[in-house]
């Protein structure tokens, strides 16, 4: 069986020839097949997020291929290849616009699978928007009518995580979707992703900072620092793992210790 | 009197329009409209010179369609700043708008036609307003002919808004991030967007153009400030809310307009201190939110003051 998402030797330098160049990826290469849930770890600057943003296509690489489910996506557009790439970010502000109403919203991003319709909007999708929301439980189904801008930081993330799945992409990409929400509601988010990616068959692709829900959620994990893959944990071995351990395992692998930042989700 | 203040807040309408699309809906400063409302005048005199009056409607919403795709392609291909890209098609125009009147500065909606006596006597070209003449009054329905054009512009607005492109334009200007990641190209909807902004500006000088039965350069000047000043009175009546009440409210906001400035020449000012009306107007309905905020928080502090000195 072929990957569902093969990267292979993918390099991106940012302002190369110059005192500032920084290498973000450094011939990174990694495969994950159907259905993976892969949580990646990393300290600042590792290039967690560049490698996000290589896959949707915000800028071409400097080298390397990025194929998804057979086809080659390296070079392919950002809003092409949006159709099979649902991702969301640390801000929840990204993911929604903010003066439409959350039925207007999921209708955009359902666009990508939605039957061709006059409007937008129309009773067929909207039930079917509506049984979505419910699923979430924070009883936004009754308020699609409402502008998105109106709820708060956590609400919005959970709609505009039902907006990166709702046309069942082939890949799913968060980048510390949770860590701008209060505890309680990161968890309730959590669930739902995890429930999402689970009921979808979803291969999915999770960056964290902390070490326990690395650990935690899906079925591998791995660790990038100066833009390499320096540790790929699966099987057995995950789940043998201790949060503890893992930071040793990571200071051996990279020969520095990880950022006071994660150290701290230690705790 | 209200008849005529009502008259020209109906041809400018379409304007307003074309502002508030832009400017609330694309959140786009867009500075194209002084040259797109001249260049859809000055193409639509031109037609209705050759003696089609309604086509000429259709190429002045052309000509500033046109107008505005320069202006989204110097954005979203070239990168250009908005508001630089607006202000070289704007410039560029002048000279584009120089040559359709053949190098004059104005023209009257005539042609010369050679009486019997092979002298030569200007006929006046026939317009859409003097097609359609409902009643003895022409000021009356010329007023009728252009709010049923401003309504189909409304409603047409209010239904396109709710399509599939309709929103995917809408959302351009919200979070053009989402659009990318919706699959849809942003790129694309922006340029739409502007382009049918500026069609509502071409539209508005090509009635004006009929209605005055003249095209002169110089009515694009200040034009921006205009629309500007339309949309942010009809919001101040109606307040932020939905895209229809939005088009509605820059419709009203154009009439209001236009009674304002009706009303300043009641009391004698002269015309040309229009600009510096619109120029008031402008500041301090953008001021008044301000304004209210700080006079709130200073009576909550003037009440802090005096519960903390109890
Ligand atoms: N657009 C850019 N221009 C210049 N440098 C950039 C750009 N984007 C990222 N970088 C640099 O590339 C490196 C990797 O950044 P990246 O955002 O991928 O880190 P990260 O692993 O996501 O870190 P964090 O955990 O802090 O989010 C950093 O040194 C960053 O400064
Ligand atoms: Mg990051």
């Amino acid at each position: 069986m072929s990957a569902q998402l093969s990267i292979s030797h993918l390099a991106k330098s940012f302002e190369p020839g110059t005192p500032n160049e920084k290498i973000a990826l450094n011939d990174f290469s990694l495969d994950a097949e159907k259905g993976d849930f892969i949580t990646i770890l990393g300290s600042n600057g590792a290039g967690k997020s560049t490698l996000f943003n290589a896959i949707l296509g915000k800028f071409p690489p400097d080298r390397g291929r990025i194929v998804l489910d057979g086809e080659d996506i390296t070079y392919q557009r950002e809003h092409r290849r949006a159709i099979d790439i649902g991702c969301l970010y640390q801000n929840p502000l990204r993911g929604t616009a903010p003066s439409m109403t959350i039925e207007e919203n999921l209708a955009m991003a359902y666009t990508r699978k939605a039957s061709k319709s006059f409007f937008a909007v129309n009773r067929r999708d909207s039930a079917h928007f509506r049984e979505l929301l419910a699923t979430l439980g924070l009883g936004l189904e009754n308020r699609m009518k409402i502008k998105m801008g109106l709820l708060s930081g956590g609400q919005r993330q959970a709609a505009a995580l039902l907006m990166a799945t709702i046309a069942r992409p082939k890949l799913l990409l968060l980048d510390e979707h949770t860590a701008a929400l209060d505890p309680a509601t990161s968890v309730k988010v959590l669930e739902t992703t995890k429930r999402i990616v689970a009921e979808n068959g979803l291969t999915a692709l999770m960056i964290t900072h902390d070490m326990g829900m690395a650990l935690g959620f899906g079925n591998r994990t791995i660790m990038m620092d100066s833009g390499r893959l320096v540790m790929d944990l699966r099987g057995q071995e995950r789940i043998d793992m201790s949060p503890r351990g893992l930071v040793d395992l990571f200071s051996d692998r990279s020969g520095h210790e990880l950022s006071d930042r994660t150290l701290l989700a230690l705790r | 009197m209200l008849i005529s203040a009502l008259g020209q807040g109906t041809l400018y309408a379409p304007m307003a329009l074309g502002v508030f699309i832009a400017f609330r809906i694309l959140n786009t400063p867009d500075l194209t409209i002084d040259g797109s409302f001249v260049f859809g005048m000055t193409v639509c005199a031109l037609v209705t010179i050759a003696g089609h009056p309604v086509l000429a409607m259709f190429a002045g919403i052309l000509a500033g369609m046109l107008a505005g795709l320069v202006t989204g392609l110097l954005q979203t291909k070239l990168r250009i700043n908005p508001i630089l890209s607006g202000i070289l098609t704007m410039t560029g125009l002048y000279t584009v708008n120089y040559m359709v009147l053949g190098g004059q500065s104005n023209l009257y909606l005539q042609r010369a036609a050679s009486g019997d006596g092979g002298a030569s006597a200007p006929a006046a070209s026939r317009t859409i307003y003097r097609m359609l003449k409902l009643g003895e009054n022409g000021e009356l329905s010329a007023l009728i002919l252009s709010v049923l054009i401003m309504a189909l512009c409304v409603a047409l607005l209010a239904v396109f808004f709710k399509t599939r492109p309709g929103i995917a334009i809408r959302a351009t200007g919200d979070n053009e991030e989402m659009v990318r990641s919706s699959s849809i190209n942003a790129d694309l909807t922006r340029t739409i967007g502007i382009m049918l902004a500026n069609g509502l500006v071409g539209l508005s000088g090509a009635m004006l153009c009929q209605a005055q039965r003249y095209a002169d350069l110089g009515n694009g000047s200040g034009m921006l400030v205009v629309g500007l000043a339309s949309v942010i009175i009809g919001q101040a009546l109606f307040g932020r809310r939905g895209v229809t009440t939005g088009l509605v409210s820059a419709v009203v906001g154009s009439e209001i307009y236009r009674v304002i400035l009706q009303a300043a020449y009641q009391i004698d000012m002269p015309s040309y201190t229009v600009k510096l009306l619109s120029a008031l107007i402008v500041t301090a309905a953008l001021v008044l939110p301000l304004a209210k905020e700080k006079s709130l928080a200073w009576r909550a502090r003037r009440t802090g003051e005096r519960e903390g000195s109890r």
